[in-house]
């Protein structure tokens, strides 16, 4: 170590280090880099800079729920048997004394109140679950909304989708795992579902429950998919992804100094250091209170899974919600023929349900075949500014939370009082209407905004104040935008809509266009044709307005 | 951490000078959208007025001080509280005190961390903005033309163009290989074969009460009611019972017979007494709500609804088919039995079901 120290000094030794050793903490950072190159790693990053926007936490609050989920997942691992083994409950939980159970509910009971604190563990553990996954169902709608998905992020907007599916399929093992009514009961559907898949569904379900239903085993393997293969592919994901983030620096919103070749904001060290660090700490106080005052899956009073009782109410957690809608309003089609089932009622739901989520996933892909454009974005667009994925996105939103109500519409029609009949046939229609009149309703309000801020660069921002001309006339006094805002408003490109361009060629023989490259012209008519976005002032109609005679 | 600490750069002095090189273009007549370039920094009062960065200090520290007692409270609340007492909370009521003492603590320790470093980053550090550089992420033509001709040199000197044998039986080899882990799959369940079509009922068992575990006779099942009920010999200890039950849940209501509209349920049926299986035929919950009125059963979990007096056969949502039902009599003593078992697969349908 000595001669390290004496080595750096005599190399690199400044006037402050002649006075002696180098601290000890610059001599271990200077014994790391000499193993693992940690000086040119930080060269790049410890001074990185962030952009500052209330959006880009919403990143922050999945990663550091993830991580609190596997802080506590892993206590509640000393704690829990995954295990079917029936045994009778002799716990401190009087009204189930007596009871037969599993032990993986019996363990679970014990965790609840036996357990200092382990009730506390396990709240937190379930609320970080949930606000995981609507914590990436809204930062994949931020990143959708405001075009972040584009080049060079698509492949890291797949990741972030992979992982929101697996944290939904994580969510789902993981509710499972304590084997109570209500969770047994939304196996069961599982196991429905499964049946329902043609030619093969008997034997996926035998093998998945390692016999007919519910058998000894879907908990243990449940476990080892919740606990190890789901959280290791997707902890692998989100480092690929945070890894990306870092590699493609983050998009900033367009704004004066801010080019598509820069990124403004503040260094990662201190500041980011500091604001997200804290920020986990936030982010783990309040879920850490939630889990104090708010109780979450109360499975003593749901009680032990008994294939034969159900409770009224069932509902799957939120973000299951939407396959409970679509099974719930699926008609009950079934073909026979053959002697063979095809149980369409159940088996559509069950294709619909990854359809729903890879619409939104290939958006990306589809509006890049669209456009055509190979450039880099690192400027985030306004929603309006792209209006027809805005309409797009909204529309798909609808369609989720039509779904959701669907899922729900047991409680719609108790706590409403309201027909479960009248909300089944309201969600089968509004399931192909709703997001089609979201989808006009939404770009119509783009336009309108696009429209206003063509008005306010061009007119000013109204003042609010009347002036009373001498001849007797009112008028509105406009103040004129800064330059700022001038250059925020007008940032923003705009595409010209792709041409097919003339039919025949110069000698008059016909061209042949593929019906692909139609497809594309058309759409992409329908994203920037004329009706399809509001121009961008130009300095022509700027000039024209604001060196005439002055504005009324 | 003092103002001292704050960087030379943002103090107003030299933020003045910095302004005019940050702008990219100044606007004039002919662009009149350019970009005015990074506004200048705007100081805090901490960056101006040591007195108020000083103030920023002692809340930070006093934050992370409530950390501190926080976490002590968290320990004592853990040796102190008994697991099981339970306190009134307005407005939550009555609750566990140990949860909610450990969860209250524990959060504000956190928070307060939290809440410290972001106050320190917020008034303290520098909050002056400053841009970085963005480098094309696409390689450069030389760099891509060097990894295109490696490429092209390592192929070339592995031969596994020339050589399609070798390349081919690897293809070949590593296609295969993954076979033996799905092959070691096949242990996970048995085949069903026809176990998805049978159930516990047979001849002669008798309808053995859910609640009191006594067999029933047809005096036990009155007009209006409910009763849920497992064959004779499956009791709650035994090894498969989950899997039994999953299949043999019955249901029995008494109807008047001539309110019975199907006529093969009508012979099914003992003195209107009617036995179907509780397992929805959509996707396998047990059905548990009876209204006595219509004699509709519903399912809970997705609203299917069934006409117990006309075949169980599905009036609303979205199962495919009626509920099976089960034949009954009534054996020598007088006790309610089945005549055989279910003549179709109860529960769910799936692909073999036919």
């Amino acid at each position: 170590m000595s001669t390290t120290a004496s080595n750096t000094n005599a190399s690199g030794g400044g006037a402050g280090r002649s006075r002696g050793p180098a601290p000890a903490g610059e001599r271990l950072a200077d014994w790391a880099d000499g193993r693992l190159g940690i000086y040119s790693l930080a060269k790049s990053n410890m001074r990185k800079i962030f952009p500052d926007h209330w959006s880009f936490m919403l990143g922050e609050v999945c990663l550091y729920s993830f991580i609190i989920i596997i802080l506590t997942g892993v206590y509640l691992t000393l704690f829990f048997h995954p295990s079917m083994n029936e045994v009778v409950y002799h716990g401190s939980y009087v009204p189930l004394q007596g009871q037969m159970m599993s032990e993986a509910f019996n363990s679970t009971l014990h965790i609840s109140f036996e357990v200092r604190g382990g009730l506390l563990i396990r709240q937190i553990h379930h609320w970080a679950a949930l606000i995981f996954l609507a914590g990436m169902f809204v930062h994949m709608m931020r990143v959708f909304f405001t075009g972040a998905f584009r080049k060079p992020r698509e492949v890291n907007w797949l990741f972030g989708f992979l992982l929101f599916v697996l944290g939904m399929f994580t969510g789902f093992t993981g509710y499972s795992l304590p084997d109570d009514l209500l969770s047994g009961t939304g196996v069961r559907f599982m196991e429905g579902a499964i049946l329902s898949v043609p030619i093969v569904g008997t034997y996926l379900s035998f093998f998945l429950f390692g016999g007919q239903f519910p058998g000894h085993d879907f908990v243990a393997r449940f476990y080892s998919i919740h606990i190890l293969l789901l959280p290791g592919i997707m902890l692998g994901l989100l480092v690929a992804h945070l890894i990306l983030v870092f590699y493609h620096k983050h998009t900033q919103f367009a704004g004066p100094g801010k080019t598509n070749n820069n990124v403004v904001g503040m260094p990662l060290l201190p500041v980011y250091m500091a604001k997200a660090g804290g920020f986990f700490f936030l982010v783990f106080g309040v879920i850490a209170a939630i889990a104090a005052i708010a109780q979450i899956n109360p499975i003593w009073a749901i009680g032990p899974y008994r294939p034969d009782q159900v409770s009224t109410g069932a509902q799957p957690d939120w973000y299951m919600g939407f396959s409970e809608g679509l099974i719930r309003v699926m008609p009950g089609w079934e073909i026979n023929f053959w002697g063979h089932t095809l149980v369409l009622g159940v088996f559509i739901p069950l294709i619909i349900f990854p359809l729903v989520l890879v619409a939104i996933a290939v958006y990306p892909f589809i509006e890049a075949w669209v456009t055509g454009d190979r450039r880099e974005h690192h400027i985030l667009d306004r929603p309006r500014n792209a209006p027809t994925r805005t309409a797009f996105g909204a529309a798909w939103i609808s369609w989720y939370f039509v779904l959701l109500i669907g899922g729900g519409n047991d409680l719609w029609a108790t706590h409403f009082h309201l027909s479960i009949n009248a909300i089944t046939w309201f969600v089968r229609v509004a399931f192909f209407v709703v997001p089609v009149i979201t989808f006009v309703v939404t770009k119509r309000i783009c336009l309108g905004l696009q429209r206003r801020d063509k008005d306010k660069v061009l007119h000013g921002r109204e003042s609010g104040i009347i002036k009373r001309l001498p001849h007797g006339e009112f008028i509105e006094v406009h103040e004129p935008l800064s330059q700022e805002q001038l250059y925020t408003l007008t940032a923003h490109e705009q595409y010209e809509p792709v041409e097919l361009g003339p039919t025949v060629d110069e000698n008059g023989v016909e061209r042949k266009v593929k019906g692909s490259q139609k497809l594309r012209a058309k759409l992409s008519n329908a994203y920037y044709g004329e009706d399809n976005q509001i121009q961008k002032p130009t300095v022509e109609e700027y000039r024209e307005i604001t060196s005439g005679h002055g504005h009324h | 951490m003092s103002s001292q600490d704050i960087p030379e750069e943002n103090l107003p002095a030299e933020q003045a000078a910095e302004h005019g090189h940050g702008a990219v273009s100044l606007a004039d007549e002919k662009h009149p959208f350019a970009d005015p370039g990074l506004p200048p920094h705007e100081h805090r009062i901490q960056d101006v007025d040591e007195r108020a960065a000083k103030r920023s200090e002692r809340t930070v520290a006093l934050l992370f001080t409530i950390s501190m007692l926080a976490t002590i409270g968290f320990i004592a609340s853990y040796v102190a509280i008994p697991h099981d007492k339970s306190i009134f909370v307005f407005p939550l009521g009555h609750i566990n005190a140990l949860n909610f003492a450990l969860g209250i603590t524990l959060g504000v320790a956190l928070f307060a961390i939290g809440a410290g470093a972001v106050h320190w980053a917020r008034t303290l550090m520098s909050d002056a903005e400053v841009a970085d550089e963005r480098h094309p992420i696409e390689a450069s033509p030389e760099v891509r033309a060097k990894v295109h001709s490696d490429f092209k040199q390592g192929a070339k000197e592995s031969a596994i163009g020339r050589r399609k044998l070798i390349r081919n039986t690897m293809f070949g080899a590593l296609t295969l290989v993954p076979l033996s882990g799905v092959m070691l799959l096949r242990d996970l369940g048995p085949l069903p074969h026809n176990s998805l079509r049978h159930t516990l009922w047979a001849k002669g068992k008798r309808l053995v009460n859910m609640n009191t575990n006594l067999p029933l006779r047809p005096e036990d099942v009155a007009v209006g009611s409910l009763t849920f009920a497992k064959p004779d010999g499956l009791e709650e200890t035994n090894e498969d019972f989950q899997e039994q039950i999953a299949k043999a849940a019955l249901m029995i209501v008494r109807l008047q017979p001539e309110n019975i509209k199907d006529k093969r349920e009508l012979d099914w049926s003992h003195q209107g007494i009617v036995a179907y299986s509780k397992i929805c035929t959509h996707v396998g919950c047990p059905i548990s709500l009876y209204e006595q009125q219509t004699h509709h059963v519903l399912c809970p979990c997705h609203q299917s609804t069934f006409d117990l007096s006309d075949g169980a056969r599905v009036i609303f949502g979205p199962a495919g088919h009626a509920l099976p039902q089960l034949r009954i009599g009534v054996d020598s003593e007088g006790y309610l039995q089945a005549l055989g078992d279910f003549e179709e697969p109860v529960g769910p349908a799936f692909w073999e079901r036919g």
